[in-house]
Formats: C-alpha cells, sequence, structure tokens
C-alpha cells in the first residue's frame, strides 16, 4: 500500500537529517503509529508523504502511484489531518466544511448529509453552524478530522489528532477513527499518547533522529523487551530518558 | 468550476463575517475622498471663499503700489492687511503668522515715472526731436520690491506670487513708456498716438460634449485619482488575506487537496473585485450626491458610467494582481501590511496621484510610465476630462490587464517553485 525507500529529508541550514535513509512499507487497513520523541522527524515523514515537503533523497508510493506521475490521483486518494486547525475561525463547522469537501470535488445533498452524518458521529451537529472560533480544543480537533475524511480517503495521515483534548473528546476520535479502518481506510498517525497507540495501532514504528530505531505489533514489542509491561517501557528503553529539547 | 464558486463563496462568508474589516474598507476611502476633495478645492476655484490674508507696508503711496492693491485684490484670492513698519511685518511672516509681506519702497511710482522720462527723452533726442544739450542724465537709484515669505510657504505658492507681482509691475512699466512717449511726442493728452491693449492675447479652447464645453473641476480631477487610490489599497487586505491562510493552516489543508493555488486566488479575484466595484459605486455616489450637499462641485458622470465601470474593473484587476503577488510572497502579516500601504503611496506619487507628471523630474516622468495607477488615472483622465472613447482607453486597459496577468502568473510560479515536491 505505502512503500517508502531510502526517504531522507535535510532542512535548509540544518546540520541533521531529519529523517535519513528510512524504509518502511505499510500494509493496507493497517492502522500505523509512527513514535519517537519531539523532533525524532515524525512529523517531517508525514508532510513527505502527504507531498507538503520534497524529501532530500528517496522516494516513495501509495498504491503504487507517485506525486510525480499521479499529483491529482494521490491527492484525491490521501487525507491529512494536521497538527493545527487548519479551518478558517470565522465560518461555522458546516461552512468550513462544505469549503473543504467542495474542493474534493463534492457537491449538493451528497456533501451536505456526508458533512452532517459525520458531524454527528463526533457529536458536532447541534454546534454546525456555529463559528469555529467559539469552539473548544476538543471540538475544533474533531472538526478538522471531518474535514479529511469527506472525500472517504483510502489513507489517512493524522498527525497528533488527540494532542490537547480532554478524555471524552479522545475517546470519540479514536471510535471514528477505529470506524474508518473498519470500513477500510489505511490510518496512519503519530502519537505521544503510547498507551493509546498501543491499544489502537496494529502496528507501531518507533524513529528517533530520523531514523526507524523498531517497528512491529505493540504487544510483540512489548513482549521482546524484557521488563516492558508497556509500549512506553519500550520507548523509553529505546530512546533513552534524556531530554530532547531542542530549537 | 464548482471548486472557484466554492472558493468565491467562502471568500465571501470570510469578508461578511469581519464587519469592522468592510466598514474600513468601504468607509476610510470616502473619508479619504471627502477630505481631499475639499482641501484642494480652493486650488481649482477662481473664487475662493477663504482668502489668504498678507501684509503690505506701502511707502511708495503712488500710482505702483496702488496697482498693485487693486491687482491683489482683484484676484479674490488675497485679504491685504496694511502695516506701515517693515519689520514688524517681516517678524509677523517669519514667526508664521501671515504667509508674505509685500514691501513697496519709496518714492517708486514717481521715480519710475523719472527714469522712464529720462530714458524716452534720451531716445527721442538721438532721433534729433530734441536738442541734445537739453537731456541732463540723472542718477536714479534702482529700486527693490521686498517679498518676505514664510519658512513653510510652499515653492508652488511662492512662485505664483512672485510672477503676479512681476506681472503687475511690467505692465505699469510699459504703460508709463508708452504716456511718456506719448507727452514727448504731442501735447494734445486726447490724441491716440499709441493702442495700448493688448496685441497678443490667449484663449483657453475645452474639449466639447456635443456643444458644451467641459471644464475640469477640483471633483473631476479627485475623484478619479482618490478613487484609483482607494482601489489600489485593496491589496493590503488582500495580501492579509492570504497570509492568514499560511498562517491559520488551511493553506496547507488546501495544498493537500486537489485543487489548483490558481482556482484559490480566482475566488479571491472574484470577490476583491466586486469589494473594487463597490468602492467605486460608492466614491461615485458621493461625488454626485454629497458633494454637492456640502458645497462642492457635483461630479458629472453622465453618459460616461459604462466607460468608468470598465476602467475601474481594470484597475481593480490590477490592484488585484498585486495583491495576489505580495500576500504569496510575504511570511507574515507584518511583512505585507506596512509594505503594502508604502507600495501604494509610492506608486500614487509615481502615478501622479499627488503631483502632476508633467511637473515631475525627468527620471520620475519615465518611471511614472511604469506605475499601474498612471495608467489608471490617464484612462479615467481619458473619460471624465478628455470626453474619451473605448478605443481611446484601449492602450491603457491593456496596460492594466497585462500587469494583472502578470502579476498573477508571477504569484502562481512562486508559488509553485516554492512548494514544489
Amino acid at each position: 500500500m505505502i512503500k517508502i525507500e531510502q526517504i531522507s529529508k535535510k532542512y535548509k541550514g540544518s546540520e541533521n537529517f531529519s529523517v535519513s535513509n528510512l524504509d518502511l512499507f505499510i500494509d493496507e487497513k493497517e492502522i500505523f503509529g509512527l513514535l519517537g520523541p519531539n523532533g525524532a522527524g515524525k512529523t517531517t515523514l508525514i508532510s513527505i508523504l502527504c507531498s507538503l515537503i520534497k524529501p532530500t533523497s528517496g522516494s516513495f508510493s501509495i498504491n503504487n502511484l507517485t506525486y510525480h506521475k499521479n499529483k491529482n490521483q494521490l491527492k484525491q486518494l490521501i487525507g491529512i489531518v494536521p497538527q493545527e486547525y487548519a479551518l478558517y475561525p470565522t465560518l461555522s463547522a458546516f461552512e468550513n466544511l462544505k469549503y473543504f469537501g467542495s474542493m474534493y470535488g463534492l457537491k449538493g445533498k451528497h456533501l451536505d448529509s456526508k458533512i452532517n452524518s459525520s458531524l454527528e458521529h463526533l457529536g458536532l451537529l447541534p454546534f454546525a453552524n456555529k463559528a469555529i472560533e467559539t469552539f473548544s480544543g476538543g471540538m475544533k480537533r474533531r472538526v478538522n478530522l471531518i474535514a479529511s475524511i469527506l472525500h472517504d480517503p483510502k489513507v489517512l495521515f493524522l498527525d497528533e489528532p488527540t494532542v490537547g483534548v480532554d478524555v471524552q473528546s479522545k475517546n470519540v476520535i479514536i471510535g471514528f477513527l477505529q470506524d474508518l479502518n473498519k470500513k477500510g481506510t489505511t490510518i496512519i498517525y503519530t502519537s505521544h499518547h503510547l498507551n493509546e497507540a498501543e491499544l489502537f495501532c496494529t502496528r507501531v514504528a518507533i524513529i528517533d533522529h530520523g531514523k526507524l530505531i523498531i517497528k512491529g505489533k505493540p504487544s510483540d514489542l512489548i513482549d521482546s523487551h524484557e521488563g516492558a509491561n508497556n509500549l512506553e517501557d519500550v520507548f523509553l528503553t529505546i530512546t533513552g530518558k534524556a531530554l530532547r529539547d531542542h530549537a | 468550476m464548482h471548486k472557484l464558486w466554492a472558493s468565491t463563496y467562502k471568500e465571501i462568508l470570510l469578508l461578511t463575517r469581519d464587519i469592522g474589516g468592510i466598514a474600513i474598507l468601504f468607509i476610510m476611502p470616502l473619508v479619504l475622498i471627502v477630505t481631499i476633495t475639499l482641501i484642494q478645492d480652493s486650488a481649482f476655484k477662481t473664487v475662493s471663499d477663504a482668502k489668504i490674508p498678507i501684509l503690505l507696508v506701502d511707502n511708495d503711496n503712488g500710482e505702483i503700489s496702488k496697482t498693485v492693491k487693486t491687482g491683489l485684490t482683484d484676484s479674490n484670492a488675497f485679504e491685504i492687511i496694511t502695516k506701515d513698519d517693515e519689520n514688524e511685518a517681516k517678524e509677523l511672516v517669519f514667526s508664521g503668522k501671515y504667509q508674505l509681506a509685500i514691501i513697496i519702497p519709496e518714492n517708486l511710482s514717481t521715480d519710475l515715472e523719472k527714469k522712464i522720462n529720462q530714458n524716452v527723452e534720451g531716445i527721442i533726442a538721438k532721433f534729433g526731436l530734441e536738442e541734445e544739450g537739453e537731456h541732463k542724465l540723472i542718477d536714479i537709484p534702482a529700486k527693490e520690491v521686498k517679498l518676505y515669505f514664510d519658512p513653510a510657504t510652499q515653492m508652488t505658492f511662492k512662485s505664483s506670487v512672485k510672477n503676479g507681482i512681476d506681472k503687475m509691475i511690467s505692465k505699469i512699466e510699459t504703460q508709463s513708456i508708452y504716456k511718456a512717449f506719448q507727452d514727448q511726442i504731442t501735447d494734445d493728452p486726447s490724441e491716440v498716438i499709441f493702442e495700448t491693449d493688448n496685441f497678443i492675447t490667449y484663449t483657453e479652447i475645452l474639449p466639447k460634449e456635443g456643444n458644451k464645453d467641459l471644464i475640469p473641476n477640483s471633483v473631476q480631477h479627485n475623484v478619479p485619482a482618490w478613487t484609483l487610490f482607494a482601489i489600489f489599497f485593496i491589496i493590503v487586505p488582500l495580501s492579509i488575506n492570504i497570509v492568514k491562510e499560511k498562517s491559520q493552516g488551511t493553506f496547507v489543508r488546501l495544498r493537500t487537496n486537489p485543487v489548483s493555488y490558481a482556482t484559490v486566488l480566482g475566488g479571491k479575484t472574484a470577490v476583491y473585485l466586486i469589494v473594487c466595484l463597490i468602492q467605486f459605486i460608492l466614491m461615485l455616489l458621493v461625488g454626485v450626491y454629497l458633494f454637492p450637499a456640502i458645497g462642492l462641485p457635483t461630479l458629472n458622470v453622465s453618459g460616461r458610467l459604462p466607460l468608468l465601470f470598465i476602467v475601474a474593473i481594470f484597475a481593480g484587476l490590477a490592484a488585484i494582481g498585486l495583491g495576489l503577488l505580495l500576500g504569496t510572497i510575504a511570511k507574515t502579516q507584518e511583512q505585507s501590511a506596512p509594505f503594502g500601504a508604502t507600495f501604494v503611496v509610492i506608486l500614487a506619487a509615481m502615478g501622479g496621484v499627488w503631483v502632476p507628471v508633467f511637473v515631475m523630474p525627468k527620471i520620475m516622468q519615465t518611471l511614472s510610465n511604469i506605475s499601474p495607477m498612471n495608467w489608471g488615472l490617464n484612462a479615467f483622465y481619458d473619460v471624465f476630462l478628455r470626453n474619451g472613447s473605448l478605443l481611446d482607453l484601449i492602450p491603457e486597459l491593456s496596460l492594466l490587464l497585462a500587469f494583472f496577468l502578470i502579476t498573477t502568473l508571477i504569484a502562481i510560479f512562486y508559488n509553485e517553485k516554492k512548494n514544489a515536491v
């Protein structure tokens, strides 16, 4: 499904590679977690896969499509939930979703019903006509998610989709994503919530300093590390306890 | 097409949700045009209600000072305040209380008469009409009319006053010379030897609309100039709109959507063009209805509306192209807003909105040719003041359209290159 070959990325002015010679294969209908400390290269990798930034070297394909040859097909195939709320604050949830849905060529009653059902699923229908700027962080995250799935993408990329939200919102979001996955959507997501990843993901990869350190099913990774009771123990064993502050 | 309409509708929603922004967008240009026209109106009026008070120290009390006084009074531009002391007048002017003091020297009229008589007698004697021995030369010192200007006075005012006084004195000198010859040649004062009326006169021929002269007034000059200025100010909110899309993350989302940057810009172009046209309509309404109500000349738009709208559309497109380019290149509002505002003022200055192009230095005249505001202003003047047809407007309209296309294409290519993957 997603084939990543020797992808590297070095930003201008930076001495180090943010992603370095990374190889990865993600299968169809997987829920794949990209885990790693701050600055590990998770967001950079997702941005490359969403064609937001250009890799310094290497290549990738999604469903055997490459960005160079199948730009519009690829855009129609994927959805991205960015870390920031990529919404117009003064527009209502419905207006935001209608606009972003239209950008995928959706229109009319089909789009309206798709928006309404998604809003209902995520508990936002009563707030459909309220401006985004009046929403809480959790509500904005949910609208942010809906804006990326209206066109039924085959692959959904999520960059920290549950950051800064309460437990209730997090559960609703995770439940929604699991439903999407059951319907056939491949999900690739980054998170700092390791417990969440352990329960949610079919497979995870831990990357650090831009390199893939380990990958596998969460249960297999826990079992293969002596003394590890959960994914967090595995993570700390692999990446260490040193702080990763950088500017 | 559906995506373009959706983008346009989104821009309409964004704009209408910002009531304060809309108010500024429409009200400020109106305030600007009313203020500027009120200020500049007196410069176009031949009869001004507001007279400039000036000081006159008349040490001559003769024919010349009388003529100068009459000339200044008849101009209706000045209120003459007589002072006796030159130093007092000088102090008042240099302290900024008055713009000008005119000091007419002692015996100016009598000495001028003596000097002219002496010169005429000398000429007559050379022609042998008088005996040479009778002609004696007296040393008459040259006279000087002093002008004191407030240091803050503008050069244009100074030179027009100087020219006016110079003209009055030259006229008196000429008349005195004729009179001196008349006195020498004949003893009969009623005998007409010289015709003293001006041989050369001038008439201003104005463009006509039918049988009617098109007489320009301050409103016909100011409305197009400042309307254009306001239209070009659209680049500030437009560039901010684009920069905001980048900072709030929506632009990142759009980049992952199957929609071209040209479509996104197309929606913005459509909406901001409507804004430009609403601004234009409001300006015309102010010119036609508000100006006469506050004592300004009425803006005459009869028969010109279609052409005016065509010019406004093309000028609006040029302004929008610039706004799209600026918004695409700028990374922050702190970059786009001050740059946009300053750049519009520079374009306005270059385009002849502040000072007519023909009085600019040579290099600025050349540069004015590349200011889209100059093309727009000329197109508006063609319609308002030169009674131009659509054919006459084609050169300016073509330049404005080319400017829009070039700036928009640069914006699209810049964006493609910057975000190439």
